[in-house]
């Protein structure tokens, strides 16, 4: 609960004047009885009628000041709620701008979005109740006992056995309810997942005729949803029976123990009818907390769902970094013996498998490097150890000759551009999406690094040219599109070194070589590493490094490597023969 | 950017998408225009919905009927034994007459109020029990139903709908029916009736207290709708301030890699702010609106409560009204109040929930995929001859993405599609398992034209693997036996052998019993596209689409497929859709496509002596895009 106080603490007078205000409908609720017993006993007795509508009056006064008190009750109740969960949903966003990599696989993106978007509505929902709810209850539980302690104590032996009973009966139930509660959530993520696979399986679900496969494995998870619920509201549902048990057994209690009194002649029939009212509302308050608690038992999930993201370290942080002013000036690499792998979730880091394993080169300043190896080796975790995107597990990286963890992490960010596999484009204009490398670009500057990454061409067929909308996920885009524009983007950042990751896998042959001219005269000072696919795309880098299941095989030119790496041999006929037929036929 | 700047482009960029919500607005990011009609922020045609939810509910007569009867026990106690406080008072403690009490009497008395109160108690929770078990059913049939329908639904309706809009009629939509089955309309039904019972009492007791009690609830019932109104219109700008913030949240998790990369994590939390922003403000609005139903129900009540009294006592001190019956009056007065407050606050939670089953009725009410099973051809073998006769095609009226397309493939031949993106490739592929149907021309396998077949039958003869790798969660086994249900284990790993997966597939931890997401994250790109190969591998059907099948595969590991695809194709007819042109090299025949028309046809020689557009793709002289 500590790591919340800081997002109560701004609206600190709503969260106190919220419940507070409430209050002043508890105070209207108790004190109306009492007035109108005073119409009864005294205008009615005395048929005085002046004296009615007076004490009328004042009845209509107090229900003008219970609404305005509701409603200035409500207006903090949801001031403090929305406001402060817009504060957690920002203080969590920023974290997760500040998770690393391996954060972010390590929770899960969908995962991250959830708890962004329905959690914080959970919590929201939960403070507005609570706010509303929390002094109402014990206000009407604590002013109920006054009073009937105050019209007679000799029953008051009633609500001692009466209270205490009803109080572990609802713990009980709802402790019965609570695992219950939390199978029925998972079968309800089962189902969800269930049908979201199918969703985007379609394809292939009809393609292979399986619908009544797919149907079989969905009833299953809906009918195990179905018996989840029904046995967690199964529990539920004793407390309206159990709590109505205690309140009927009260007034018979009451009436039984109150009646005897009065046939004995130590009690007035007044105080017998009042004495049921307040037991009543003792009840009542009392199953009101109850369900209050049972609402919030559900958000208890989604605020440790939260509490996971906020207490969470981001794995990578540049707090230890000795040399926070340093920034990437030259573009010289180093790796030194570099091992590494990915956490994969358990404790023990020993039992990870190593991705890469004792990686030693250096790259000189504007040296163009291509990166080849088959699926799987190790190339794209070796060069996202550049830009600390994940860390290393044991060696150094060095660029300029000093450790990248001794950068701070947005200098050597500015100076390493990357295109990644998978890249996204973002909801804006093409202009607005090249204006992510640099935020200051200017036109003939988008236009400029367009052409070098030979995305001009297709821009400027489009009728809005750098205008043009991307739809979300860039779905208006072809593949080969999408690149190009990465490509761009990442130019203009004009980064000291700039890393390629197969970015060009969906650009035809003659594009590439385009684009790798205009590398060549343009970007003669950015050192370069590219990985690709195809030998086409490496063949003219200053050195090629063949990597092999998470070694280096080898590393030279393309003259060399043809001569004395039987991997790099494998690959280049696996490609070229045909290649070479082509060209002479 | 000035921050006036940056809210100007967040609008122009996020403003559209509106989040999904109980009032019933269409969901998901991005609702597409060519999608669903969905409704808008009233259901329009309430009769119908609700004859339609009926049906759901009526499926459980017995047990509804029971229910009915247990609500009616339930309230018909609690009325009497309201009743039955003060005869029992007027006779056993302070006798009317004057007598003494009765001891005896009194506790007989109690006895019987004991039991009408277990009586109530009983009906209460079997009324629950009962009521709770009708809604889960119905909601399990309605899932039933809508899933089942779903999937008769033809491609072109996933192609048009976003999966956010689907799945948010599973979850909002559905949960919203399922709150107004198991709680709302309990209350609402008991809340009509304690309003018929106290009514009926309230007659009995006085009239004029009764039109005076009656005559208020108009004006309450006005008030609350005023606020719902109101209420309502901040509801919308709220969901659509929720959707873009929404929107931007699974834009920028997603792309959360490249924020990153690009140092880009000051300005998303600058527009974020702009957005959460936006989104507090209208929020304030919409529930600060909302919350007033109840501080303003609560207040009328309480009025009339007042009035009531007033009257009450000008009643008793003019007309002679006994101060009994008006006491008894004013507790009739209070529980004839209390279910009209519980109404105004549930009456919203009927309307969303009305609105969630239109949703969720708009897709059952979609037509499914044409499949006339009844004189369906189903021939014992499909040898897979398969022709294409001057088939055209557009997925919208009126712009053809296919001309007069003519292709003829022999069983196990091998038939190539190559040419720029948006040439029409995988559009035809798209026609030949029907997951579209053509406009003009016909398409034939064995000589018969495809819809005379069953589409089930026509779908098992044919094989697809797909450009994006589709996995579902469960073992590497379960994925690959997937093409064929009945394979044994050793045609599974045989078929995992001949798309190279097996060596990959072996170092796993378990092996082929290794458990994998739905998204794959545990696998690279390229394994994924080996196990999609494999399960086509292990189908038996005679003919194959490879569509960009390694797109993701390194070329070494190409290569060591190469035989294994060989083998596949061998005794299958097969149409290639490759960006890399060494892949296709041995085709029967290279269909090149542009615009929608085949320009160039042969193999691959001819092609090239050709000198036109193929060749010039495959020298590098032009673009493939």
């Amino acid at each position: 609960m500590k790591r919340y106080i800081k997002f109560i603490k701004p609206y600190a007078p709503y969260f106190i004047f919220g419940p507070l205000m409430m209050l002043t409908e508890v105070f209207g609720e108790v004190w109306l009885p009492k007035l109108m017993s005073m119409i009864i006993d005294n205008g009615v007795a005395n048929h005085d009628w002046q004296y009615i509508l007076k004490i009328a009056a004042v009845m209509v006064g107090a229900c003008l000041v219970m609404i305005i008190g509701g409603t200035l009750g409500n207006y903090f109740a949801v001031k403090a709620s929305v406001c402060s969960s817009a504060d957690l949903r920002k203080e969590l966003f920023f974290k997760i701008q500040r998770f690393s990599f391996g954060d972010i696989d390590k929770f899960s993106t969908g995962s991250l979005v959830t708890r962004l978007t329905n959690d914080i509505q959970q919590i929201q929902q939960l403070i507005i109740t609570m706010l509303k709810m929390a002094l109402r209850s014990p206000a009407m539980l604590i002013g109920g006992c006054i009073m009937a302690l105050s019209v007679n104590r000799s029953l008051a032996f009633i609500l001692l056995i009466v209270i205490p009973l009803l109080g572990i009966s609802i713990f009980v139930i709802m402790k019965m309810a609570y695992p219950r509660f939390e199978r029925m959530q998972t079968a309800l993520d089962n189902l969800n997942n269930g049908i979201q696979e199918t969703l985007t399986n379609i394809r292939v679900v009809k393609s292979f005729v399986r619908e009544d496969h797919e149907k079989d494995k969905f009833d299953a998870l809906n009918g195990s949803m179905r018996d989840r619920t029904l046995d967690a509201m199964n529990v539920v549902i004793f407390i309206q029976p159990v709590m109505t048990f205690f309140m009927n057994a009260a007034a018979i209690a009451v009436v039984w123990f109150g009646g005897n009194q009065i046939i004995a002649g130590n009690m007035q029939v007044g105080e017998l009818t009042a004495f049921i009212t307040y037991v009543t509302q003792i009840l009542m308050s009392l199953m009101m907390l109850a369900m209050v608690i049972l609402q919030s038992s559900r958000a208890m999930a989604s605020f440790k769902r939260i509490g996971d993201i906020i207490d969470f370290e981001p794995s990578i942080t540049d707090e230890q970094s000795k040399n926070k002013d340093k920034k990437v000036e030259h573009g010289s690499i180093e790796f030194k013996h570099v091992y590494f792998a990915y956490d994969d979730g358990d404790d023990d880091p020993d039992n990870d498998t190593e991705i890469l394993k004792d990686i030693s080169f250096s790259v000189a300043p504007g040296e163009t490097i291509g990166i080849l190896g088959s699926t799987g080796c190790g190339k794209t975790s070796m060069v996202q150890l550049i830009p600390r995107l994940y860390d290393v597990t044991k060696g150094e990286v060095l660029v300029d000759g000093v450790n990248v963890k001794d950068y701070s992490i947005y200098n050597l960010r500015e100076g390493v551009g990357m295109v990644l596999q998978y890249n996204s484009l973002f909801s804006g204009t093409v202009a607005e999406n090249l204006r992510w490398g640099n935020e200051n670009a200017s036109d003939e500057e988008i236009l400029k690094f367009s052409e070098y990454a030979q995305a001009d061409s297709f821009v400027s067929t489009f009728p809005e040219k750098y205008d043009r909308m991307v739809e979300q996920g860039g779905s208006n885009l072809s593949g080969g599109q999408k690149q190009r524009l990465c490509i761009a983007r990442a130019l203009l950042k004009k980064p000291k070194i700039l890393i390629l990751d197969d970015s060009t896998s969906a650009v035809d042959t003659a594009t590439e070589k385009r684009i790798n001219e205009a590398f060549a005269t343009e970007l003669k000072d950015t050192t370069k590493l590219i990985i690709s696919q195809r030998i086409g795309s490496v063949k003219n880098a200053d050195r090629i490094i063949v990597m092999d299941d998470g070694c280096i095989s080898d590393i030279g030119t393309h003259e060399e490597l043809i001569k004395r790496s039987e991997v790099y041999k494998e690959i280049y006929y696996s490609q070229n023969e045909k290649e070479k037929e082509g060209r002479s036929a | 950017m000035t921050h006036e700047e940056m809210k100007e482009s967040l609008k122009r960029r996020y403003g559209k998408l509106v989040a999904a919500s109980g009032k019933g607005r269409r969901g998901g990011p991005g609702g597409h225009g060519r999608g669903m009609k969905g409704p808008g922020g009233k259901p329009k045609d309430y009769k119908k919905t609700i004859k339609r939810l009926a049906a759901y509910v009526a499926a459980e007569k017995i047990r509804l009927i029971a229910a009915v009867l247990c609500v009616v026990a339930a309230t018909g106690a609690q009325l009497a034994t309201s009743y039955m406080l003060r005869p029992i008072i007027n006779t056993y403690i302070v006798p009317e007459d004057g007598s003494k009490g009765s001891v005896s009497g009194l506790f007989m008395a109690l006895a019987v109020m004991a039991a009408v109160y277990l009586l109530g108690i009983l009906g209460t929770y079997c009324q629950s029990r009962l009521l709770i078990k009708v809604g889960q059913n119905s909601l399990k049939r309605m899932r039933e139903d809508l899933f089942a329908h779903m999937e008769t639904l033809p491609v072109r309706f996933y192609d048009t709908n976003t999966r956010g809009d689907l799945m948010s009629r599973y979850t909002n939509d559905i949960d919203n029916i399922g709150n107004m089955l198991s709680s709302t309309l309990i209350s609402l039904f008991t809340a009509g009736l304690t309003i018929i019972g106290t009514l009926a009492l309230m007659l009995y007791t006085n009239v004029i207290l009764t039109v005076v009690t009656v005559v208020v609830v108009p004006f309450m019932l006005a008030a609350a709708r005023r606020i719902a109104g109101a209420s309502s219109k901040y509801f919308s700008s709220q969901q659509a301030a929720l959707g873009a913030l929404n929107g931007y949240i699974e834009e920028n998790v997603t792309g959360q890699k490249v924020v990153k990369v690009f140092n880009h994590e000051k300005i998303c939390d600058e527009e974020f702010g702009i957005l959460n922003e936006e989104l507090c403000k209208n929020q304030m609005k919409a529930q600060v609106f909302s919350g007033l139903m109840g501080p303003v129900m609560n207040c009328s009540t309480q009025i009339n409560y007042t009035l009531t009294a007033a009257v009450g006592g000008l009643l008793c001190v003019f007309r002679g009204l006994d101060i009994g019956g008006m006491t008894v009056f004013l507790n009739y007065s209070r529980m004839f109040n209390r279910p009209i407050n519980e109404i105004s606050m549930t009456v919203s939670s009927v309307f969303s929930a009305l609105a969630g089953a239109e949703r969720v009725f708009a897709v059952m009410d979609e037509q499914p995929e044409p499949d006339d099973t009844e004189n369906a051809y189903e021939p014992e073998t499909v040898r897979g001859d398969v022709v294409m006769n001057d088939v055209s095609f557009g997925y919208v009226e009126g712009k053809t993405i296919l001309k007069h397309v003519n292709v003829y493939a022999h069983p196990g031949q091998k038939i190539a599609f190559v040419g720029s993106t948006g040439a029409g490739k995988t559009t035809v592929m798209n026609l030949l398992p029907r997951f579209y149907d053509i406009n003009e021309g016909n398409i034939t396998i064995d000589g018969r034209n495809i819809k005379d077949f069953g589409l089930k039958e026509l779908r098992s003869n044919i094989t697809m693997v797909l450009q994006e790798s589709h996995l579902f969660s469960g073992t590497i086994m379960e994925n690959i036996r997937y093409g064929r249900l009945d394979a044994s284990d050793e045609e599974v790993i045989e078929a995992a052998k001949t798309a190279s997966a097996d060596t990959f597939i072996r170092h796993m931890p378990h092996g082929y019993n290794t458990v994998i997401d739905a998204d794959g994250s545990n696998l690279s790109q390229g394994q994924r596209q080996l196990l999609n190969i494999a399960r086509a591998a292990v189908s038996k059907a005679p003919i194959l689409i490879l569509d960009e099948a390694t797109s993701s595969v390194d070329t070494r590991t190409e290569k060591l497929i190469e035989k294994g695809m060989d083998r596949l194709m061998s005794s299958r007819t097969t149409f290639v859709i490759a960006h890399r042109l060494s892949t296709v090299r041995d085709a029967n025949a290279i269909m090149v496509l542009e615009n929608g028309e085949i320009i160039e046809r042969g193999t691959h020689e001819e092609l090239l002596e050709l000198k036109g557009r193929y060749y010039e793709l495959y020298t590098g002289k032009a673009e493939l895009d």
